[in-house]
């Protein structure tokens, strides 16, 4: 959610339950517009809230002007303090899969993970027993990467693309209509489009250059993996992801309020097949 | 558009030409400028010349840089310099409207205008340039428009250059009449030449020319029914009512928003009345709450409640919950406040909680814990027993035949009855709605046997109460059943209190007595006297549970089945394969410390957290259940209260794995009778064969021997 519209953001993706206290609200306020400054963002958003065992994480992201370009992202353990994180590799993706349970809360926790590795040893070639440590700050990394990847949604014409390349953010952009915002269709991933490529010619067809630039949410896998619910008095329409339980996007229709949070424990929800 | 800008230009021309020749900026501007646009009598008022000299010298710095920015006949990219045309046109003098008047046709209208300034001053060579490009374009109406801008465009940003560079910051204080000129003559290049003596062309021919190209602009498309005038002078209306910033960045937008807006108001009577009726129901409904405490108001029912308030104070607990960070918001917690006001006014309730909320697929439920009056319980109709004993109607009939088929031995556990109301699991009733303003649904009270089997499996809830759980093992029930086992679960697992808030009532038996399943109930304790906050924080041993927990059997108070076997065993004779003895379950009795609670694989049960660690004096202790998450739990010493919020399924950090089914049961006993035997092998056959060769030949030995000993008898 944007940082500049946090409190409104807030109140309205409270219909999941888990929100921020008036403190650390409060301090986010300041925190973020101040890194806004330092880091000369264009936007901030904040990304939500990851629970460890100990303490918990505040992930904020910021953005340029290209609205897809890769988002910087950064955590704090107490609103205030921000250290930027690194982008995620394909090495730490590697690492981090292996790692399961709940985020402890410490940076610097390490992992141990044991894994079989080959080792040359001269012309022999024997497995060991190697232990991997991780730190909870890739596990992190790959977590918010992950996250992104596969939740962060958008609705349709909240972004749009010039033919020069960068994605602005769209100003006219006046919100969904109630219809339009209880299809999955009108929501799009915010990142990168993996899928527009397979779509067949008659589809491709149907679609605005300009604003359909996306993958929208119609084809996720497995199927049934978000659900849609009007809220408030059917004034606000939230969309939760059941892959990764806690990620909640709110939008009113016919308003320019939009925006996502996560407020969860980092993990994937491997058992939703069972549970749908 | 570009032909549309030229018309306008066109009459503006006229219009300045008018002004130059005589110099009245106002009697000029008004006639003209009341066609098209709305905004241009707004423009013309602004009267003085210089200002129409500074405003053309705006409208055509970003007209050209829009052009040449935009590049081909696009239609939305010449409405940028469709506002600014009338602006142009007006500060185009008057002796170049003759020069308009020669070029005939409508579609060179924007040729005319350039030729205008022309007349003034002869501006070198780019502008010969340009007007030989101009001229040497065919006739036709889109694209030489379009090659027309494009080359009359690039002349102007030489001249634009010098003054200004983007559009928005065209100098209106440029007024030199030089630079002036140098526009005009820009915009009215290719008239240079055979238009020196523009001056004297005859105002009819203009005022054809100016028809032509409104007429032209009034032709309505054959597509879509609109025409290019209305639809200018609609935008132009918008840009100027909304006036947004960097208007000319986001002209194409505005364009296609007046399009569609102007499609969108043939619909708009429907769909409005569609979309909007939902909302507005619900509205109503949530109207009707707020309007229940003036239905009858009167003083004694006031007082009554305030006497015996059943309600909690939700709000102070969503205020505690918020400084923790959890909780539905504000205005969402009020409304559900009124909702559970309507309960407790509806239903004979002595207490009532706010339990939480439980996501679902669909819809979410808000749920209620109540605990009725004495004596005021609604009986439920006995509920089906799933698991019927069937099979003892089966082997009654078999019996009959005369040839005993085989009888099987599978008994039906029997199944475990529920406890009573107001007793273990269903100590309390639980209501559920939707959305506070929809009707409370009263659910019904659980049995063992949907705990055991809510145990196993996992299952999303879609929010229709209504709907089956299809799983394996299968689930004893419909959604309303699974929903109050997983809340009996949630309820047993993550209600906590403050150590010494709840006491054993002194009525109760002591510890003489051994009531089934430990003492069960409980009270407030008069003496409480709080817990300091930091306590509370750190060690978990001052916390504890004040529900039952549930046994692996499905109830709190452990029920023996065996018992009513004896009695069955007496009658029947059939042999039993279950054991004789169930040992009992035991669970940790009631208010034991969470310091007892089991770990998750190295993961403590609880977190617990203060509050706030900036003002840690007035921060409260929160506890967070990591078995159930979502279960939260607060106390700032005196107070407490348990809430839980999410999607009401337990953690694991493994995967969910499904039951396997059971194994097949044995039908019959396999004894050495039954057992099929192994045809011998060669070997054995022959070893077999040598075998009763050996005991023959040696029976044969035995009879020789006795031969021989009778024949020796017989010889004496």
């Amino acid at each position: 959610m944007d940082a500049e519209s946090l409190l409104l953001s807030l109140e309205l993706a409270s219909g999941s339950g888990q929100g921020l206290s008036p403190d650390r609200r409060a301090s986010l306020l300041t925190s973020l517009t101040l890194v806004k400054r330092d880091y000369r963002y264009d936007r901030v958003l904040f990304w939500g809230r990851i629970l460890g065992l100990v303490a918990d994480y505040y992930i904020a992201q910021g953005l340029s002007e290209d609205q897809l370009a890769p988002r910087k992202t950064l955590y704090s353990l107490n609103c205030t303090e921000w250290s930027l994180l690194p982008p995620a590799t394909e090495e730490m993706v590697a690492q981090s899969s292996v790692v399961k349970g709940r985020f402890m809360g410490d940076p610097s926790h390490e992992y141990e993970h044991i894994e079989l590795q080959k080792v040359n040893e001269g012309e022999k070639v024997f497995e060991e027993e190697v232990v991997v440590q991780i730190k909870e700050e890739t596990r992190l990394v790959y977590v918010i990467d992950q996250i992104d990847k596969a939740v962060a949604i958008i609705p349709r014409g909240a972004l749009f693309k010039t033919p020069f390349g960068p994605t602005h953010v769209n100003r006219t952009f006046e919100g969904l209509s109630l219809s339009e915002a209880k299809k999955l269709s009108s929501y799009f991933h915010f990142r990168e489009p993996v899928e527009l490529k397979n779509k067949t010619l008659l589809e491709k067809a149907d679609l605005d250059p300009s604003l359909d630039f996306m993958d929208s949410l119609e084809h996720d896998i497995p199927k049934g993996s978000w659900s849609i619910q009007m809220e408030r008095s059917n004034t606000l329409v939230v969309l939760r992801s059941l892959l990764w339980p806690g990620l909640t996007f709110y939008h009113a229709p016919r308003t320019k309020n939009y925006g996502y949070i996560y407020v969860g424990t980092g993990e994937k929800n491997m058992d939703l097949p069972f549970m749908l | 558009m570009e032909e549309s800008t030229s018309p306008k230009q066109e009459k503006e021309n006229q219009e300045l030409g008018e002004a130059r020749r005589s110099w009245e900026v106002k009697t000029a501007a008004s006639p003209q400028y009341s066609e098209p646009a709305s905004f241009e009598p707004l423009e013309a008022k602004q009267g003085l010349e210089t200002g129409r000299q500074s405003r053309s010298s705006r409208s055509w710095s970003p007209q050209s840089g829009a052009r040449t920015s935009l590049g081909g006949p696009a239609g939305p990219e010449t409405s940028s310099p469709a506002p600014l045309s009338p602006q142009e046109s007006s500060s185009t003098p008057s002796p170049l409207a003759p020069a308009i008047q020669d070029l005939a046709a409508p579609p060179q209208s924007d040729r005319t205008t350039s030729v205008i300034p022309e007349a003034w001053t002869p501006y070198p060579d780019p502008l010969e340039q340009s007007s030989d490009k101009r001229e040497s374009t065919p006739h036709h109406t889109s694209q030489s428009e379009g090659n027309t801008f494009q080359q009359s465009q690039q002349p102007k940003p030489h001249l634009c250059g010098p003054r200004t560079v983007s559009y928005n910051n065209a100098n209106q204080k440029e007024l030199r009449f030089d630079v002036f000129q140098e526009e005009d003559s820009n915009s009215d290049y290719d008239l240079h030449q055979p238009a020196t003596g523009g001056s004297e062309v005859a105002p009819s021919m203009l005022e054809t020319t100016i028809q032509n190209a409104k007429a032209y602009l009034l032709k309505t498309s054959s597509k879509s029914g609109l025409n290019l005038y209305d639809h200018l002078s609609n935008m132009l209306t918008k840009i100027l009512d909304e006036r947004p910033e960097n208007a000319v960045d986001i002209i194409e937008n505005i364009s296609q928003d007046v399009k569609m807006a102007h499609f969108s108001k043939k619909f708009d009577s429907l769909q409005n009345a569609n979309e909007m009726l939902p909302t507005y129901e619900i509205a109503e409904k949530q109207k009707a709450l707020f309007l229940q405490v003036h239905l009858e108001g009167v003083d004694q029912e006031l007082e009554d409640e305030i006497v015996e308030n059943a309600l909690p104070n939700v709000m102070e607990s969503a205020f505690y919950f918020e400084q923790a960070g959890v909780g539905l918001g504000t205005d969402e917690t009020y409304r559900i406040f009124l909702a559970l006001k309507q309960l407790t006014d509806t239903h004979p309730i002595q207490r009532c909680r706010f339990w939480g909320k439980i996501l679902g697929l669909e819809m979410n439920y808000i749920v209620a814990e109540v605990e009725f009056r004495e004596g005021e319980d609604e009986e439920e109709v006995e509920e089906e027993d799933v698991a019927e004993e069937r099979d003892n109607g089966e082997s009654e009939a078999d019996e009959d035949e005369e040839d005993e088929l085989p009888k099987s031995f599978y008994k039906v556990p029997q199944a475990i009855p529920k406890e009573e109301s107001r007793t273990g699991a269903n100590k309390y009733v639980y209501f559920v709605c939707n959305e506070p303003g929809r009707p409370w649904v009263k659910l019904p009270p659980v049995i063992p046997a949907q705990i055991v089997i809510a145990r196993k499996i996992k299952k999303f809830f879609t929010g229709r109460l209504d709907a089956p759980i299809i799983s394996y093992p299968p689930f004893p029930g419909n959604e309303s059943n699974y929903l109050r086992a997983q809340i009996a679960r949630i309820s047993a697992g993550t209600h906590v209190s403050p150590l010494g808030f709840y006491q054993f009532g002194e009525e109760e038996g002591e510890e003489e007595e051994e009531v089934e399943g430990g003492r069960n109930s409980f009270e407030e304790n008069p003496d409480f006297e709080g817990i300091q906050v930091i306590d509370l924080v750190e060690t978990l041993s001052n916390w504890v549970h004040h529900v039952q927990h549930i046994l692996s059997q499905g109830r709190c108070n452990w029920f023996n089945s065996i018992q009513k076997n004896e009695e069955e065993q007496e009658e029947e004779d059939e042999e039993k394969e279950e054991p004789d003895y169930i040992e009992q379950e035991v669970g940790p009795p009631l208010l034991t410390p969470i310091s007892e609670d089991s770990e998750i694989q190295n993961i403590p049960p609880w977190t617990t957290r203060l509050s706030s660690n900036l003002i840690p004096q007035y921060a409260i202790a929160v506890l967070q259940s990591n078995l159930w998450p979502g279960a939260y739990a607060f106390s700032n010493g005196k107070k407490f209260e348990n809430f839980y919020i999410g999607w009401g399924h337990k953690y694991s950090p493994d995967n969910y794995t499904p039951p396997v089914p059971p194994p097949v049961y044995q039908e019959y006993p396999s004894g050495p009778e039954i057992t099929e035997m192994d045809d011998p092998g060669v070997e054995e056959e022959q070893a077999f064969r040598a075998a009763q060769e050996a005991v023959l030949l040696a029976a044969e030995e035995n009879e020789e021997t006795e031969e021989d000993k009778d024949e020796e008898d017989d010889y004496d």
